[in-house]
This record gives structure tokens, C-alpha cells and sequence, in this order.
């Protein structure tokens, strides 16, 4: 069960930082509605409607890039990984703690997102939220991990979305796969095959990203 | 074992060539496939490799494994990309486009390319240690996890047009094909690893005198 408080105290810490300075979400949310309008113009008049369900799913994609990328860059700076590396916790907990908070933040983005986009284009699927809401898990977790490794490195920001997209194109797949397919179970499975595979890893082998 | 690579290389593309059977449908364009094929194999060989070493390198800490890990990796990314170059100069001959998105391995091997590009700019940004080797090991881990997700996305996303000559009821060829195949699979496997072990001792003699010069200097 300590496990457990970890996690929530270290989620809860991203959470207070980001109620306090009010950086991320914001950017996030904005950042989510100006690639939507981007998009209506990026699509030619007379494209179908499906061709819009991608989009939307290219931008949950970038949202999602750039909510992560920040994730673990004040923690490298302020040398906060260095003291949590050092308390008596269990380290894959430092990566759930932050699958959680990112989580919470894209699922805000997309709280505004998806009624948008059935604003904008078309409506939204029950599917659409299962699959998107599937894919949230595995692009926080591969990116929470992701985001640590690029953290460590010189580029950082420049480095994690060149990490982070080939990893997320099955993602994509499926997600469009869900939205557009008759049968979106499949899809929807392979999402939460996806999730279950990497979460794994990324659990078991975060320990070594961070440890110095 | 540079000389036994070259030899079963030649010898396999001269089987491909000369002795084994014209495809009836394809005709001499389908030779290509025993290049072709061969490199990708191997480069999954490769990634495979580079993944083994990674592991051996978190399970025991052993930093020579990340020599090992990195030069597996290298390899698979300079058969990946010939993958690539093969593969598209086989769809040019057999569909008359350079670039098909419903051929899979081709677009898994994409996929792949990016995430092992990624590496090197990974490994490259690290300081140098322990933290990094650990680091790239876990992404060459990714990486083998990442080739069959990829795959299965790749199918749920596909339209078939490739020729699909493994099943599940084994090689679609006649003998002499498989045969044919088999040497040219075993000539680039050879290559391979004559380069893997040439490119390790290269690096290890790089570290080695790195070494020597900054003992000098402190001398």
C-alpha cells in the first residue's frame, strides 16, 4: 500500500505544481483548439468526413507530445530526480506517479477536445472515447519514460518528439482504427494490447532510466 | 569468417541468378528477392542482437555489453535502410511505384528506421557512462517490443497487395528457390556479422587508445 500513497503523492505533486503556476494545462487546451481550426483549413472543402476523424487524431497526438515533453525537464533542473531517486521509493513509482498526472492533463485537453470536434466536423463516437481514451494510457506511458530518457540528454525538448511519434504510430492505427472500422473491437483490443505491452516494459525498465 | 561470407554470398547470388527457377508470375524482377528478403531478415537479426546484449547489459551491469548493444543496433540500421532501398526497387520493377504504403515490411521497416535514427540522436545527446548504456538500452528494448505491435498496426491498417510468400503452411517456393534462399540468407547473416565483429573491435580499439592518451596526458 505504499506503493500506492507514492504514487498518488507524487502525482499529486504535478498536480499542485501545475495549480499554482498554470503552464502546462493551459498551453495544452489552446494548443489542442488551434490545431482543430488549423485543420479545417488544412482539409480541402470537399474532403469526407472521415478524413477528419484522422486529424483529430493527429492532434490528440501532438497534444499529447507537447503536454509530455515538459514532464520530466523540471525535474532534471531543479534536481528534484536526484532527491526522489534517493527517497525510499520505489522508482517505477516516480514513472506511474507521472503517467498519472500527465494523464490527467490530456484527459482535461481532451474533456475540451472531443466536444469541439463534434463541434467543428463531426460527431464523436462512443468508440472514439473508448479508443481515445485507451490511447491516453499508452502515450502517457510510453511518453513518461520517453520524456525521462530525453531529459537526460543535451537536445531534451528537441529530442523527445523524434522519440516519442515512431513509437505512437501503432497508436494512431488504432485509434483511427476505432473511429472509422465497422468493427472497432478489434481495434479497440489492440489498443489495450498496446497499452498493456508497454506499460510493462516501461515499468519494469524505468528504474534504469533514471538511476545515475 | 569475411572470406566464408563472401564466398556464400557470391555463391548465393549466383544460385539467384543463374540456377534457380524464373517466377512465373513475376518473372526476372522476383530475383530481387533473394537480396531482398535476406537483408531484412537479418536486419531483424540484428535488432534482435542489440536488444539480447541490451538485456544482458541491465540484468548484469556488465558495461561491455554496450558496446556490443550499439554496434548490433548500428547493423541493423544499415540493413534496415538497404531494406528499405531494395524493397522500393522491387515495387518499382514488379508494381511500377517507388513507394507502396500497402506493402507491410516495407512500412515496417519505415517505422523502424525512424525508431532507430531516434537512437543514435538518443545516444548521441547522453554524456558519456553508465547512465547512458543503461538508457539505450532500454530503448533497443523498445525496439524489439515495438516490431511485432508495429506489425499487427500495420495489418490492422493494410490493404493487401504484397506478395505474402511465408504462411502458416510454410515457404510458398519450389525447392531450389528455398534453397537458393537459404544461401543467400546465410551469406548476409556471415556479412553481417563479419561487420558486427569488425566494427566492435574498431570501437573497442577507439576506446582503448582514448584510454592510453588520457593516461598519458595525466602522466
Amino acid at each position: 500500500m505504499t506503493y500506492a500513497r507514492d504514487v498518488v503523492a507524487l502525482a499529486r505533486k504535478d498536480l499542485l505544481l501545475e495549480l499554482r503556476a498554470r503552464e502546462t494545462l493551459p498551453a495544452m487546451l489552446l494548443f489542442v483548439l488551434a490545431t482543430l481550426v488549423a485543420f479545417r483549413f488544412a482539409l480541402p472543402a470537399d474532403a469526407s468526413e472521415r478524413a477528419s476523424v484522422g486529424l483529430l487524431w493527429v492532434a490528440i497526438l501532438f497534444t499529447a507530445l507537447l503536454g509530455i515533453t515538459r514532464a520530466f525537464i523540471p525535474e532534471r533542473e531543479q534536481r528534484v530526480l536526484d532527491g526522489l531517486v534517493l527517497a525510499p521509493v520505489d522508482r517505477s513509482a516516480i514513472w506511474l506517479g507521472k503517467v498519472v498526472a500527465t494523464l490527467a492533463f490530456l484527459a482535461a485537453a481532451e474533456v475540451v477536445a472531443l466536444p469541439a470536434f463534434s463541434l467543428f466536423f463531426e460527431r464523436v463516437t462512443w468508440s472514439t472515447v473508448a479508443a481515445v481514451a485507451l490511447a491516453d494510457v499508452g502515450l502517457c506511458a510510453v511518453g513518461a519514460i520517453l520524456a525521462a530518457m530525453a531529459a537526460a540528454g543535451r537536445a531534451r525538448e528537441l529530442l523527445f518528439p523524434v522519440l516519442f511519434l515512431p513509437l505512437s504510430l501503432p497508436i494512431l492505427v488504432g485509434g483511427v482504427g476505432a473511429a472509422v472500422s465497422d468493427d472497432p473491437g478489434r481495434y479497440l483490443a489492440f489498443l489495450a494490447l498496446y497499452d498493456g505491452v508497454f506499460a510493462i516494459l516501461a515499468w519494469a525498465s524505468f528504474e534504469y532510466v533514471v538511476t545515475e | 569468417m569475411a572470406v566464408a561470407a563472401a564466398v556464400v554470398l557470391v555463391a548465393g547470388f549466383a544460385l539467384a541468378l543463374l540456377w534457380a527457377p524464373e517466377d512465373a508470375d513475376q518473372g526476372p524482377s522476383q530475383r530481387i528477392f533473394y537480396l531482398h528478403v535476406p537483408i531484412a531478415l537479418t536486419a531483424y537479426a540484428a535488432f534482435g542482437w542489440g536488444a539480447w546484449k541490451a538485456l544482458r547489459l541491465l540484468w548484469t551491469g556488465n558495461q561491455r555489453y554496450d558496446l556490443e548493444s550499439y554496434t548490433a543496433v548500428h547493423m541493423g540500421t544499415i540493413f534496415g535502410t538497404l531494406t528499405l532501398v531494395t524493397g522500393s526497387i522491387w515495387a518499382r520493377t514488379s508494381w511500377g511505384v517507388w513507394w507502396s504504403w500497402g506493402e507491410r515490411q516495407l512500412v515496417l521497416f519505415l517505422i523502424l528506421f525512424l525508431f532507430y535514427a531516434a537512437y543514435f540522436m538518443l545516444r548521441f545527446s547522453l554524456p558519456d557512462g553508465p547512465g547512458r548504456a543503461r538508457i539505450s538500452a532500454v530503448y533497443a528494448l523498445f525496439g524489439v517490443v515495438l516490431i511485432p505491435i508495429s506489425f499487427l498496426a500495420i495489418r490492422l491498417a493494410e490493404n493487401l497487395i504484397h506478395p505474402v510468400v511465408f504462411t502458416r503452411d510454410g515457404p510458398q517456393m519450389s525447392g531450389d528457390m528455398f534453397f537458393t534462399f537459404c544461401v543467400c540468407l546465410a551469406g548476409m547473416l556471415l556479412l553481417a556479422g563479419t561487420l558486427y565483429l569488425n566494427e566492435l573491435a574498431g570501437k573497442r580499439l577507439d576506446l582503448k587508445l582514448r584510454d592510453l592518451r588520457e593516461s598519458l596526458e595525466l602522466g
